[in-house]
């Protein structure tokens, strides 16, 4: 449809200057806030401080080894939890969002809104029913001592699998959407295709669905990944002193302890490794899809 | 267009049921068509219940408790619906909330929606760099937005922490937001009929009030409601640019370990309530809208 028009002479036409006037408040509000604030980021990750929280900067990389030295045990708790959330995320993600897509009828639309009704309470309140759910005299955890798959004083408060639980909850729709969006585009022509040329559903899923759908799903696991390895809530909310998570360590360390060079670094090193990812995503894929998540 | 192709896809669906998974016997073929099925259904039990508990315990009685732990179920009632701001802190939170999240809305909508007509009405130098700045911040860990945020604000000594930090962060973490989502839905919009207003003498100005936002309306307001409820929403961000300011998810977050009041749920329903409201009207209006202009289309 968009095509036609474009052809009709309706497509993106230039207009000098206006553009640029149109973009400017907003892309200056995020160069603002969000660019430049980067760079303050690192100047203070190079500081260091005094024990009232002022900084000065003194070019102390040692601040970015000394960060790995004494967290290293979170940084990969964090990424393990995020990568453990996010595969958890594709694997209850995918079949839903196939199922939305291909079987959905008449029923697409609604079924797509249930996906994103829980999130319309608030994140905080969200994982305090989680709380509630898993605690330890709550029927779930009761369940599970009986089928012996929890031992008989066996958690699941406080444990991995309560933060991984919590995570895989509360970015589950950031998975969802973009798998369906690219299940969506599918032309069903092309499994038409595949089974006049006698292929059985398992193969045209194989060979057609699934390597049309990857975009989608490298689009979500980097949305469900990031806000993931960077969650402070979950951990503290379901978690316990063992399962601090990097986003505790930075929270802890810039509101708490008031020390912000360290706070700073680490921050800074989770941002460094994430744009690495980001950028590498987009080289790959283009921004197009990343956006869907919206 | 995506009509037919969802009834396309329904057809070719239904089609290939009947020579799908040849070989297989019958009762495997029918398990796993269903188990598609009940996986997705697992799917929505999970996604459904911390709400179905959260909508449940706003009706719980914890009595006359000065410390009261929301977590088990002890009866019903109604008192808390009753009384749901008892406790002013709460509603106070609520309140400052409701506020950032409009006024943070409100700015974020019109810049974003300028970004949107920018990239998809003209064609300039710099596009990509713009999907890449939009793109960075919803793709930064929040923890990152806020902390970065916070470091300029410390070294820069102003302005001092509180309302005005907060509504600084939500909307540019709106922003995106709403230029990717505006963009999304005027993809396609035909820029000819502000050729033919202004053929017909209209100015410019009164092109964009009487021709174009009319149509990119619909946009807009899923724009604005989206990042409304992203801003309400957000601690991560807010906790760092808060100073001693408090909206609702910093309440929550501080007096969880003190207090769990069944308030905290009888509110949170009320905003989900609202909001499925909200998107039942709007889906509504949407409807009758295409059912009048599908009438006097050619």
């Amino acid at each position: 449809m968009a095509d036609d028009k474009a052809a009709a002479g309706a497509g993106p036409r230039r207009g000098g200057a206006t553009p640029y006037a149109l973009l400017a408040p907003g892309l200056i509000w995020l160069v603002i806030f969000f660019m430049i604030p980067i760079w303050y980021l690192l100047q203070t990750a190079l500081s260091v401080s005094d024990t009232t929280g002022n900084t000065s900067f003194v070019w102390k990389w040692a601040n970015f080894t000394d960060s790995w030295t004494n967290y290293h045990d979170q940084y990969i708790r964090s990424f393990g939890y995020a990568l453990a959330s996010t595969l958890l995320c594709i694997a209850i993600g995918y079949p839903l969002a196939y199922f939305i897509a291909f079987r959905g009828g008449r029923y697409k639309n609604l079924l797509l809104g249930l996906v994103v009704v829980p999130f319309f309470t608030s994140y905080l309140v969200r994982t305090l029913a989680w709380k509630t759910i898993l605690q330890d005299n709550g029927p779930l955890v009761r369940v599970l001592r009986s089928v012996h798959i929890l031992d008989a004083n066996g958690r699941l408060l406080s444990t991995a699998a309560g933060v991984v639980g919590g995570l895989t909850y509360n970015f589950l729709p950031f998975m969802i959407l973009p798998i369906y969006v690219s299940l969506e585009k599918i032309d069903p022509r092309l499994i038409e295709a595949g089974k006049d040329l006698y292929s059985g559903a398992f193969r045209s899923f194989r060979k057609i669905v699934l390597p049309l759908s990857i975009p989608g799903v490298l689009a979500g696991s980097l949305l469900t990944f990031i806000p993931s390895a960077g969650d402070f809530v979950n951990s503290a909310l379901l978690g316990s002193t063992n399962t601090r998570m990097i986003g505790n360590v930075v929270q802890g360390n810039f509101l708490e302890t008031l020390d912000y060079p360290s706070a700073a670094a680490i921050s800074f090193v989770l941002m460094a490794i994430i744009l690495v990812m980001v950028l590498a995503y987009t080289r790959i894929l283009g921004v197009e899809e990343l956006g869907a998540g919206a | 267009m995506t009509a037919i192709a969802a009834e396309a896809a329904a057809a070719s669906a239904h089609a290939s049921a009947t020579v799908r998974g040849k070989g297989l016997p019958p009762w495997l073929r029918s398990i796993g068509k269903n188990a598609l099925a009940v996986w997705t259904a697992i799917g929505y039990l999970y996604l459904f219940a911390p709400i179905v508990v959260i909508v449940m315990f706003s009706f719980n009685d914890l009595g006359d408790a000065i410390h009261p732990f929301n977590y088990t179920w002890k009866g019903f009632t109604l008192d808390n619906w009753r009384d749901p701001f008892k406790y002013p802190d709460l509603g106070h939170a609520m309140l400052k909330s409701l506020w950032i999240a409009l006024l943070a809305s409100f700015f974020a909508t019109i810049m974003g929606t300028m970004i949107a007509i920018a990239q998809s009405r003209y064609r300039f130098r710099g596009n990509g760099l713009v999907d890449l700045l939009l793109v960075l911040p919803l793709t930064t860990p929040e923890i990152c937005l806020g902390s970065s945020l916070l470091t300029l604000f410390l070294t820069l000594g102003s302005p001092q922490l509180g309302f005005t930090t907060i509504l600084i962060a939500h909307i540019m973490f709106c922003v995106s937001f709403v230029a990717l989502t505006v963009k999304a839905r005027i993809r396609g919009f035909d820029w000819t009929l502000e050729d033919a207003a202004m053929d017909l003498g209209a100015p410019p100005a009164r092109t964009f009030i009487k021709v174009t936002l009319p149509l990119i309306m619909p946009g807009i307001l899923a724009a604005f409601l989206l990042s409304f409820s992203l801003s309400i929403d957000d601690y991560i961000i807010t906790v760092f640019n808060a100073g001693s300011t408090i909206t609702f998810p910093i309440q929550i977050f501080n007096q969880q370990k003190i207090s769990v009041p069944p308030q905290i749920d009888v509110l949170a329903s009320m905003v989900l309530f609202a909001s499925i409201t909200l998107i039942l009207l709007g889906t509504m209006s949407r409807v009758v809208r295409d059912r009048r202009l599908a009438t006097v289309k050619p």
